[in-house]
């Protein structure tokens, strides 16, 4: 075999492999097509085709504080405050977990695991019951505690396993110099796994940003709810479904996720990081 | 002899104080997930056993195993656990997962353009909210879709998807919703082959398909088991993207076991028939759960 024909092979090689992903692509592509033009198109129905001419029309139409400002300040609220909480939290509870050796720490982090893996659409219904209970139901701060329980346990694993990469000998320096264990996880610690703390939060942001189901479950009032609930008002309330602004307000929903994902997979490798955390 | 049983005891007394002392910054995580996910679990296994209706608090009673009796009488129950089955066969173990292992193969050696575009595309899916992915493919299912307008273009019968096969149709909307996952666990895993061996393979005339299943597969197998549980796990909970595509409709043709619960508990006020199965639900969770720390169990 000589080195050509290796060579051509494996440019053939890379060419089959380039038009197998183009059309695996394709059907993918296909239904984010559509959501795009259809917020451009004046006629939107509900297939993908291009435009009858570019309008920001429905864009216009659904940016008015019932539509899209109070459900999107809502899901700010719920998600920012449960990020919040879950960060917080995790950071705190990480810290004795990657520092000091106890018995506890095994049977504590394989629980947070076990806790990972349980599938939390099933717990909503006593959830839901549990709330009525203690008047919980349909408040803003039940939701977020609730938001922020439901992703700690993945927040603690990913926070830990982030932490026990920062080397000791740094903090010991501190320690030395009378610093307590709380100065050195804020002033020491945590900025040194800075892509780690970014990851932790966009992941929980992101997972609660696109949450149907617990707020569907835990708030009542129309005021109140987030974006990932209100958008089905575009097909109950309001009549006829005008697709146009459905796809406009989907957009609109959408891209601070995307964005918040392009950010941080640009700082550490993004998904990469997050397939390698939970690969173990 | 007393002085040092007394050291002991101040030294032991002082290392349970130094324990408690470094155990403080857990104790917020501690009473969140004790508080919101510990009782909400202990408190579904207690109405499970009850018949806890919506209206009428307080009239509930201890029933025993009469709502899983109930359960495994119900034909809608035993129909909502067979299409959970499909949809997890179909979505996750089938689809999910080949379609993310052949685009991760495909991504290893394609050129670096096409495999960040196609990436790129992949994993937006992924990151759009689960309702707005429900939008998007019950736009392309339904009769005047996306799907349809190419079966007609190719000549091909085209068909109202959402009313004659919707547990197929909300299936594909979960593969297009999870594989980027899939596809990222794999591309890592295939990443740490190391060249050598791929390439002394090839060299010994071994075919892309034998190097697969021979060479690929068994150093990957690791991931594979990971990818297979927690993608199974995340699909047994999938209620918002077929919410939004049927409301596990026509009839019940695609209600899977979450909106079976969510019928039962909310639609016709049986909080504790729901909540038995809801329990069912976490307990086979559970199992999967265990598997997969099993898995994992050299890494704690």
């Amino acid at each position: 075999m000589t080195v050509a024909t290796t060579k051509s092979r494996r440019a053939n090689r890379r060419l089959a492999a380039d038009a197998g992903l183009l059309v695996l692509a394709t059907a993918f592509v296909l239904p984010l097509a559509w959501v795009v033009l259809s917020a451009l198109d004046p006629r939107a129905d509900l297939r993908v085709r291009v435009p009858d001419g570019l309008t920001l029309g429905n864009f216009d139409a659904v940016l008015t504080d019932d539509v899209t400002f109070t459900p999107l300040l809502n899901s700010l609220m719920l998600c920012g405050g449960g990020t919040l909480l879950t960060v917080v939290c995790a950071a705190l509870a990480a810290y004795p977990l990657s520092r000091f050796r106890s018995r506890f720490n095994r049977p504590f982090l394989l629980t947070v695991l076990f806790a990972t893996c349980l599938p939390i659409t099933a717990i909503m219904v006593p959830v839901y019951a549990l709330f009525v209970r203690v008047n919980l139901i349909d408040t803003m701060q039940g939701t977020i505690f609730f938001f922020a329980a439901s992703q700690l346990p993945f927040a603690i694993w990913l926070m830990k396993n982030f932490m026990d990469g920062v080397p000791r000998e740094l903090e010991e320096a501190a320690w030395t110099d009378g610093a307590s264990s709380f100065q050195s996880l804020v002033r020491i610690v945590l900025p040194l796994m800075g892509p780690g703390v970014a990851v932790v939060t966009v992941f929980s942001f992101v997972m609660m940003w696109g949450n149907f189901f617990v707020p569907f479950m835990l708030l009542l009032t129309p005021d109140q709810m987030p974006a990932s609930v209100s958008i089905n008002d575009f097909f109950g309330n309001r009549g006829t479904v005008v697709y146009g602004q459905l796809a406009a307000f989907s957009v609109i929903y959408s891209t601070p996720v995307i964005l918040l994902y392009v950010l941080v997979a640009r700082k550490v490798g993004g998904g990469f990081a997050l397939g390698g955390a939970v690969k173990g | 002899m007393s002085t040092s049983a007394g050291a002991g005891q101040r030294a032991t007394r002082r290392s349970l104080t130094r324990t408690l002392t470094r155990a403080l910054p857990v104790t917020p995580a501690v009473v969140l997930l004790l508080l919101f996910l510990a009782g909400p679990i202990a408190y579904c296994a207690y109405i499970a056993f009850t018949d806890l209706q919506l209206t009428g608090q307080a009239a509930s009673s201890f029933v025993g195993f009469e709502n899983f009796r109930t359960a495994f009488k119900d034909e809608a129950f035993l129909n909502a656990v067979w299409l959970t089955l499909v949809f997890t066969v179909l979505s996750s173990l089938v689809g999910q997962n080949t379609l993310g292992l052949a685009l991760a193969s495909l991504m290893q050696r394609a050129s670096k353009p096409v495999r960040t575009l196609v990436g790129g595309i992949v994993i937006t899916a992924w990151v759009l909210p689960e309702v707005v992915a429900g939008f998007l493919l019950y736009a392309f299912f339904r009769r005047e879709g996306t799907l349809n307008a190419i079966l007609d273009w190719l000549h091909l019968p085209s068909q109202n998807w959402l009313f004659t096969l919707p547990i197929l149709a909300v299936s594909f909307a979960n593969v297009w919703r999870g594989t980027a996952f899939s596809m990222l666990v794999y591309s890592a895993a295939l990443n740490e082959i190391p060249k050598e061996i791929t390439e002394a393979a090839e060299v010994d005339g071994a075919g892309g398909w034998r190097r697969m299943w021979h060479i690929t597969l068994p150093m990957i197998r690791r991931s594979i088991g990971t990818n297979l549980m927690l993608n199974t796990l995340q699909t047994l909970s999938v209620f918002g993207l077929i919410w939004v595509m049927t409301r596990g409709g026509p009839g019940n043709r695609s209600q899977t076991l979450p909106l079976f619960m969510y019928e039962q508990a909310f639609q016709k006020s049986m909080i504790g028939y729901g909540t038995a199965v809801a329990l069912l639900l976490l307990v086979v969770g559970s199992l999967f759960s265990v598997v997969y720390m099993r898995l994992l169990r050299t890494e704690v």
